[in-house]
């Protein structure tokens, strides 16, 4: 199915709206990818879902990265968009500190953010403000730390007879 | 195509249904004496590790609460530390019930990042795959729906046709049920002559097998009966929910990600895409049962317009040389090595491709920063989406169609926890 949307037209759009807000745009693999402030990323989501020209409506993915050499925006929140309608997918993302990693919720925008933002929550200790019920959902309750982020490595540290050249990172 | 209009359904409109839920359910008790039932966690009816905490007025369930993540193997961490080949058995994992789907998804996400062209015959060779996958993934689907409304029968009589299905992956790739089928850039070998051979008698045997199966329960008095507006979702709440697949289908919403954006040449087949009207048990049966006879479809074109061609992909730093080469060519030694050790130059960058699985959108979001193992490498697991809707779709309903909901969405452990 073609594409009634093509990345430039979607991104002029979107800079009229939203301008300052949008920090970067880049079309990695073809795929329209914005950076935006932590604070307009709810609005530009419901936005492009009820702008009736883009109808970016259903929520394909939602989670977290962790970049420890980024000082001051070491988490990232990325959401994949798609426009069933116009074919047209989306990705944003935003960067947070790990200091206080907090970001408006948008389950009020998509009913299925509810389970994603837990998980990343639950692997990131991202702080989902206005989600109703942030609590961990694939790992036990009383784990303490957030596994999915880089210092906690797969393997014992002390171990010296696998070498990370030959056994992956 | 189940019905040309909701007047023929015996079944209650969805906005009617939805009243009586939602509206009616506070004064219509039965004493006032409301219950708690543990359903699950290991409980025959859930087929996998589901846990609902359920508050039941008499039979009818008044709410639900979910705990998922008892088999949760942290398979995206994993995957930070293993090389791109070594991910595939992780993929294998996820929807057991259709693997080769997800590790061809893997696959093509990875050609997809290192811009690798493969042939045309490996598309099409892919693409009989993971039709033959989807087959199988739907059939037990559809036949487990009918062990929960309480015939057996079709259960049994269509696993002998899910086992020669298994029997082909065997001839591919010498594994049944965790395939690791396929490699970066193609297949390890061609197609043997005995896989041709058992192709041919499974085109030629299973439609009528499958038929009989269809007669059996398609328009059986209890099987309707027991299924129509048991657990319905409309379309706008599956949509609101991210729904994918055939449980969004069944609400009425046509997106299939072959069609919307096709991969692995699914442009060149002709096939419908079925929708039902009322997202219930009984329209994700039939969407499941009509896809079945689609993917027969696709898998004949394919088959029938089969290219002539390599099996594999041109890319020597991907994909491992053939042992008598490396054994008897300096050059192929060289690459063998470099694989083996990591050596290989990566890209750096982020893709997102995805594939349509047994459930629906089946996403891997790869970020690379030029390792051997990816820097992050997430799973959409359509599973774990639209799971979360199912205390909606099971407010208001029996405990026995709890039950059959939850087989009709084909939820799988393996994929739901990751």
């Amino acid at each position: 199915m073609q594409s009634n949307l093509n990345n430039d037209m979607v991104l002029e759009l979107l800079q009229k709206q939203f301008g300052e807000a949008i920090i970067t745009a880049d079309t990695p693999y073809d795929l329209l990818t914005i950076e935006v402030s932590p604070s307009s990323c709810y609005d530009i989501i419901a936005w492009i879902k009820d702008e009736p020209t883009l109808a970016i409506a259903y929520l394909t993915n939602l989670g977290g990265v962790h970049y420890p050499q980024n000082e001051g925006r070491e988490l990232a929140v990325v959401y994949h968009l798609h426009s069933l309608t116009n074919n047209f997918r989306i990705r944003i993302k935003t960067f947070l500190s790990i200091e206080n990693p907090s970001i408006a919720s948008i389950v009020a925008i998509h009913n299925g953010a509810n389970w994603m933002e837990r998980e990343t929550f639950d692997f990131y200790g991202i702080q989902f403000e206005g989600h109703p019920n942030l609590v961990r959902i694939l790992n036990e309750d009383s784990m303490d730390y957030f596994p999915m982020r880089k210092e906690y490595h797969l393997e014992d540290e002390t171990r010296e007879d696998k070498d990370d050249r030959f056994f992956g990172r | 195509m189940i019905a040309s209009s909701e007047d023929n359904l015996p079944g209650m409109k969805i906005e009617k249904l939805h009243e009586e839920i939602y509206v009616g359910r506070s004064n219509d008790t039965i004493d006032g004496d409301i219950s708690t039932l543990n359903l699950g966690p290991t409980h025959p009816a859930t087929h996998g590790i589901f846990q609902n905490v359920l508050k039941v007025d008499g039979e009818k369930i008044l709410s639900s609460e979910q705990t998922v993540g008892y088999i949760h193997r942290a398979f995206e961490k994993l995957a930070e530390r293993r090389p791109f080949n070594q991910i595939t058995p992780i993929t294998d994992r996820l929807n057991y019930c259709s693997s080769p789907i997800n590790n061809m998804g893997w696959h093509m996400t990875v050609e997809k990042l290192i811009g690798a062209e493969v042939p045309k015959r490996v598309d099409y060779m892919r693409v009989i795959i993971m039709e033959l996958a989807r087959i199988a993934d739907h059939l037990v689907c559809n036949s487990v729906i009918g062990v929960d409304t309480g015939a057996l029968t079709g259960f049994t009589y269509v696993f002998q046709q899910r086992e020669k299905i298994y029997e082909l992956y065997e001839e591919v790739c010498g594994a049944r049920l965790t395939t690791n089928i396929g490699r970066i850039g193609g297949f390890e070998r061609d197609f043997s002559p005995a896989f041709h051979q058992k192709l041919n008698d499974f085109l030629k045997e299973f439609p009528k097998v499958f038929n009989e199966f269809d007669a059996l329960l398609s328009r059986n008095r209890i099987f309707m009966d027991r299924t129509i507006g048991a657990g319905p979702i409309s379309a706008q709440r599956a949509l609101d929910y991210s729904f994918a697949g055939p449980n969004l289908r069944a609400a009425g919403v046509d997106y299939d990600v072959r069609v919307m954006n096709p991969y692995s040449s699914y442009e060149d087949f002709d096939f419908i895409v079925p929708v039902g009207t009322q997202g219930d048990t009984y329209d994700r049966f039939q969407v499941r049962q009509e896809e079945i006879r689609q993917s027969l479809r696709i898998i004949e074109q394919a088959y029938k317009n089969l290219p002539e061609g390599d099996y594999k992909a041109d890319i020597p730093e991907f994909y491992l040389p053939p042992k008598e080469a490396v054994y008897n060519n300096m050059e192929a030694l060289i690459y063998h090595f470099k694989i083996v050790m990591g050596e290989t130059p990566i890209p750096v960058g982020e893709v997102y491709h995805s594939v349509e699985g047994g459930n629906g959108e089946l996403g891997y979001y790869l970020i690379s920063d030029g390792g051997r193992s990816p820097y992050r490498l997430q799973f959409r697991r359509p599973c774990f989406i639209y799971y979360q809707a199912y205390p909606e779709m099971i407010t208001g309903q029996c405990i026995s169609d709890a039950v059959l909901t939850l087989s009709s969405l084909n939820v799988i452990a393996g994929e739901l926890d990751a």
